[in-house]
């Protein structure tokens, strides 16, 4: 009992520090809302009239939820770049040689960089409202909630994995973007998922995005593609693998 | 206070750490010299759990740096050769962090932030960032952190690498002090031969992974024949420049290369 007490203190301070780091800087939180911004004006309204005249409705209220998505992807693989930050000026050491499991490190970490992802999200959605997106039901909005912090977690422990396997500072945003871009596009993010071309169709089904958008345009406009349980069920069976494979690639890491 | 038998390490088939056997005693401030990359930060290394010995044993404070690994990070305190601050938490939000993950109260904490901030004269700039720091705060600021759950040893790896004259005096004045009020064990590296010369009992020189000299400054002259702390280092070492590997994936990264070619 005493050792869980710890431990969770020790996740909450680890928390803590990523949430300080995050909002201190605010240049940070512009540049992270700025593209997703860039992507709903462009896209958003360049595209309005042309899916509006395929008789599919408001493009905006179709896009909303896959923005929201990208930001949260984004801001969560990139916050594997703070393990490899910390790796490099040292921070990591200090972790390490404290009295504390690494299981536990790379959990706070996780949670931290999940939850500026998340504030991220919310930060996007909110922008969106503005933009004059409408979420269909707003007593489905813990859903939402619910999708964003699964994404996170997910994302974040990718990030976490790629990080604790590599060393260099500017390789890593070229590798994640090498893996978040073509996971983004071919997600459903941009588009509607049914009647894809085949092939297309596979690798949607494959990427563990799709769920996740789909689970956020599900709840906002009660646009489900995959159904919320289906969404829900490989967010979660995903999550927890990657979550595993963090844990395992951080204990590996040597300083 | 500090054991090592045998203790060998090996990257691949590069040998840094080569049968080294050590005691150090409790409240002795202990000296470990040697060129770069003779196998002094992988013995801090393996001393502080971050690397596990290939064979041999090791015990801080009585516990096996395996078997008791958690105890072991307990006892000691460390200041690293680079810095492992973090620049953009305050120096107090750093003191804490510090203080959480080993696990001390709340009024634990707040006492002794105090204390030790105010030891290493820190105390009034608390609440700045250590981004705004110099290199002699951020080094002193380190020292505090290393000492804040009252280590039995503390390891310093190069303390006063980079810094003026003052802050070096200054923080060797620290260190003394803790040395004599409260019986801490000193196990430190550095370049400076005055520094080895005037705050160590004994020393040890290692190079190429085996200690070449093990004894107080005084010992060492003598058995080389030589004046200064210096020139002993030289006689035993040699005079070829060392090329320094980056870190231990550096080295095997490297062997691989070689034997590619």
């Amino acid at each position: 009992m005493v050792k869980i007490i710890y431990n969770l203190k020790v996740i909450y301070i680890l928390w803590l520090r990523q949430v300080k780091r995050h909002f201190r800087s605010k240049s940070r939180i512009f540049a992270s809302v700025a593209q997703p911004l860039l992507f709903l004006v462009a896209l958003g309204f360049g595209f309005q009239s042309m899916y509006s005249a395929a008789g599919n409705g408001d493009y905006i209220q179709f896009l909303a939820p896959g923005i929201i998505g990208m930001s949260i992807i984004f801001s969560a693989m990139f916050s594997g770049i703070e393990v490899i930050s910390d790796k490099q000026f040292g921070f990591l050491k200090e972790t390490l040689v404290a009295p504390v499991s690494r299981l536990t490190i790379m959990f706070g970490r996780t949670l931290g960089g999940a939850t500026v992802a998340i504030s991220q999200g919310i930060l996007v959605f909110i922008v969106s409202l503005f933009l004059g997106f409408q979420p269909v039901s707003w007593a489905l909005l813990p859903v939402t909630l619910l999708f964003m912090i699964l994404m996170s977690l997910l994302f974040t422990s990718v990030g976490t994995a790629f990080a604790s396997f590599f060393s260099d500072m500017h390789a890593f945003p070229v590798i994640i973007n090498f893996i978040v871009m073509p996971m983004f596009f071919l997600s459903g993010a941009l588009f509607p998922v049914d009647n894809l071309a085949k092939v297309l169709g596979v690798i949607v089904r494959i990427n563990p995005l799709s769920y996740g958008i789909d689970g956020l345009r599900g709840s906002l406009i009660s646009n489900f593609h995959f159904g919320i349980w289906t969404d829900f069920s490989v967010l979660i069976v995903v999550t927890l693998a990657f979550l595993s494979l963090g844990g395992y690639l951080f204990k590996k890491i040597q300083v | 206070m500090i054991d090592v038998q045998h203790l060998t390490k090996k990257f691949a088939d590069f040998v840094a750490v080569n049968d080294l056997s050590l005691h150090i005693q409790k409240g002795e401030m202990f000296a470990f010299l040697g060129p770069n990359g003779a196998g002094k930060s992988t013995t801090i290394k393996i001393f502080t759990t971050l690397l596990t010995p290939t064979s041999g044993e090791v015990k801080i404070n009585g516990f096996d740096i395996i078997a008791e690994q958690n105890r072991v990070r307990n006892s000691f305190g460390i200041v690293f050769q680079d810095q492992s601050l973090d620049d953009e938490l305050t120096a107090y939000e750093n003191m804490d962090f510090h203080g959480v993950i080993y696990n001390l109260s709340k009024n634990i904490r707040r006492e002794r932030i105090e204390t030790f901030l105010k030891l290493v004269d820190l105390w009034d700039r608390k609440d700045s960032l250590v981004k705004e720091f110099s290199g002699g705060m951020k080094r002193r600021l380190e020292m505090a952190r290393g000492l804040l759950h009252e280590p039995t040893v503390l390891f310093l790896d190069e303390p006063t690498l980079g810094l003026d004259p003052q802050t070096r005096n200054h923080i060797w004045s620290y260190i003394k002090k803790l040395n004599q009020e409260k019986g801490l064990t000193v196990f430190f590296t550095t370049h400076y031969m005055e520094e080895a010369e005037k705050y160590a009992q004994r020393l040890a020189i290692i190079d190429h992974g085996v200690i070449k000299a093990l004894g107080s400054p005084t010992e060492l002259k003598t058995q080389t024949h030589t004046e200064t702390l210096e020139e002993a280092f030289l006689n035993l070492t040699g005079y070829d420049i060392r090329d320094e590997n980056a870190s231990s994936s550096e080295i095997m990264r490297q062997q691989r290369k070689m034997r590619r070619h």
